[in-house]
């Protein structure tokens, strides 16, 4: 394997089990935990590489999960407290945790190689360099092993649990009287983002992880409305986001986790402005052509009143629209056209006044019947 | 024979508050129940301490003359329509067919009979041709409507639905009534927490009052009179009638 292909298969399990860990936590409204929890875990981290006395990956796995799930019940525990909101509990927990962890490295590692710039911002370029050996045989990078992993990890949990994530967090109320332990399952999901957090590490450091766990799937949220299409989407939008954020990164000689994130970002932009149905522009050209349909119907239904009436002569001249219906000159203008255009309002007549045609006038009974 | 709800000395507090004190009750099989009460009487914390739901600081439960753990699949709930994320991505026949979850138990998912009895539920509520649409497309009544095929799909004995009635339309209001009565008279009990003491002697037939405490439960006509809910209501209810 080429050290190249073993830095683009690492990154893009990454992104794959960090979406799968994602889906359910941006579901559930709880994307600002995946910041906490990455964040501090590294208390976790230094105490089980101290016990097992150097950079252990089990060892770390599980003092970082053990960070982890202790981040999660602190802040539930503070909020509960109803002191302070939950957010402002997740504010005070991580923090401390991680100044937790950088005094403890600073006790117990300050002779020892644990790079904090590494913990931050990731070491994916030396992927293929660690390589995981038993009895002598080389097995290849350990950090295709241990993201593969992940990735095997996280889809085996979704796959098993789906029915009972998905109802617990739907319907949290409905899963507890059915039996479905929503607590167990809601530090299970936590686990899952913690260890997958520290997967995550070795792709882009501990604070670009979160943008892979979160980006994906708000992305594909931007795009489907169906839960299966939306695990598939995240995974396909962090595979993509890893793979042409390496390229990226190779071909302008900067840093891979910062431009994998960049790339991401820019993915839900585009998706942002250009999704089909719920982008920014579809949304506007939506918002557009109800207006006119509205501004047309208002103006059917105003001539249909006053068509007959003695205040005919004023009501029914274009310029009256302006300050009988609040509208621009330019509104005014279009509503008329269109209107004249698609047949309803016969061109303006030698006394100036605007009359409705037989159709116009059925359309105008019509709305005024809705 | 052993009522479907049997609830003793029940009490639940928040930080030392008592909201539910010392509740008593017994609804006898076949019920169609309403639980009234002002707000903050502690309605549906009934309804949610009997289920398990909320910490109780004392009290013995009893549904069939078991724990609720042990009879969960003979039991169907419908939380509040506003206790749910109605933006899930998910379609109306994916959430009649979660009330099958039980039944299923872990790991198991649902399949193709599921999926035809979803179908069924949906049509008794006048819902089958909504069963493809995205949830968050649907009107309250249409909400509560799934809802109450989701419970059917439950196909439990007995029934806790909380305000089922709230923000719905005459249309569906009527056709919840239908349900609920229909399903009192398949032989089932029905607990419904119901603001509108207007319809309540025309929909129920055993009525709960509560505020904190059980103030009166019974058969509509002996229980819903003005005496109980002058007791339940304090001064509103001349302001109510």
């Amino acid at each position: 394997m080429s050290p190249e292909f073993v830095i683009a298969l690492t990154a893009a399990l990454a992104a794959c089990a960090c979406a799968l860990a994602g889906v359910f936590l941006v579901l559930r409204r709880m994307a600002l935990m995946a910041d906490a929890i990455s964040h501090a875990i590294l208390p976790g981290l230094v105490a089980g590489y101290w016990m097992a006395r150097g950079p252990n990956v089990v060892a770390g796995f599980l003092g970082a999960t053990a960070a982890g799930l202790l981040t999660v019940w602190l802040t539930e525990a503070l909020t509960r407290s109803r002191r302070v909101k939950e957010d402002t509990a997740i504010g005070l927990v991580f923090p401390a945790l991680f100044a937790l962890g950088v005094l403890l490295v600073s006790r117990f590692f300050s002779n020892v190689h644990l790079d904090t710039d590494a913990v931050l911002f990731g070491e994916i370029a030396f992927a293929p360099l660690e390589t995981w050996r038993i009895g002598g045989r080389d097995l290849g990078p350990t950090a295709l092993w241990t993201l593969g992993g992940l990735t095997a990890l996280n889809a085996g949990f979704l796959a098993l649990f789906y029915k009972e994530l998905k109802l617990s967090t739907f319907d949290p109320g409905l899963a507890a009287a059915l039996g479905f332990a929503p607590v167990l399952l809601h530090y299970g999901l936590m686990g899952m983002v913690a260890v997958t957090t520290v997967g995550g590490f070795t792709a882009v450091g501990a604070i670009l992880v979160i943008a892979l766990i979160i980006v994906p799937p708000v992305t594909a949220s931007l795009l489907t409305d169906r839960l299966p299409a939306l695990v598939a989407l995240s995974v396909a939008v962090g595979v993509a986001g890893a793979l042409a954020g390496y390229g990226l990164a190779a071909f302008w000689d900067v840093s891979i986790g910062g431009m994998i994130v960049t790339v991401l970002g820019a993915l839900f932009g585009a998706t942002l402005l250009l999704a089909p149905r719920k982008g920014l522009v579809a949304q506007a050209v939506r918002r557009a052509r109800q207006r006119r349909q509205f501004a047309r119907e208002a103006l059917l239904v105003h001539l249909a009143t006053h068509e007959g009436t003695a205040a005919e002569d004023r009501e029914c001249r274009p310029a009256h629209l302006q300050e009988e219906l609040l509208w621009t000159a330019a509104m005014a203008d279009r509503a008329v056209a269109e209107a004249q255009s698609a047949g309803l309002v016969a061109p303006v007549d030698a006394e100036g006044h605007l009359h409705l045609t037989d159709r116009g006038r059925e359309m105008a009974a019509e709305v005024s019947r809705k | 024979m052993t009522n479907p709800v049997s609830v003793r000395d029940l009490t639940v507090a928040y930080e030392e508050k008592p909201v539910l004190w010392d509740a008593d009750l017994e609804i006898p099989a076949g019920s169609l129940a309403a639980i009234i009460g002002p707000n903050g009487a502690g309605k549906s914390t009934l309804i949610k301490a009997i289920l398990g739901l909320v910490p109780t600081a004392a009290g013995m439960v009893r549904l069939f003359g078991e724990p609720y753990a042990k009879v969960r699949k003979r039991v169907g709930y419908v939380p509040q329509r506003g206790s749910v994320d109605w933006d899930f991505p998910t379609s109306v026949l994916d959430v009649v067919m979660m009330g099958m979850y039980g039944r299923l138990g872990w790991v198991r998912r649902p399949g193709k009979a599921e999926r035809e009895r979803a179908r069924e539920c949906l049509r008794e509520v006048g819902m089958e041709d909504y069963a493809g649409r995205q949830i968050s497309q649907l009107s309250g009544g249409q909400q509560q409507r799934v809802f109450l095929a989701r419970a059917l799909a439950q196909d439990a004995d007995l029934y806790f639905m909380d305000e089922p009635f709230a923000g719905v339309d005459a249309t569906t209001e009527r056709a919840i009534v239908a349900i609920l009565k229909r399903l009192r008279d398949d032989g089932k009990t029905v607990l419904v927490v119901h603001h509108d003491l207007q319809t309540a002697p025309e929909y129920f037939d055993w009525a709960v009052l509560l505020n904190v405490r059980v103030m009166a439960s019974g058969p509509m006509a002996a229980t819903f009179t003005p005496d109980n809910l002058q007791r339940t209501y304090g001064g509103r209810i001349a302001f109510l009638k």
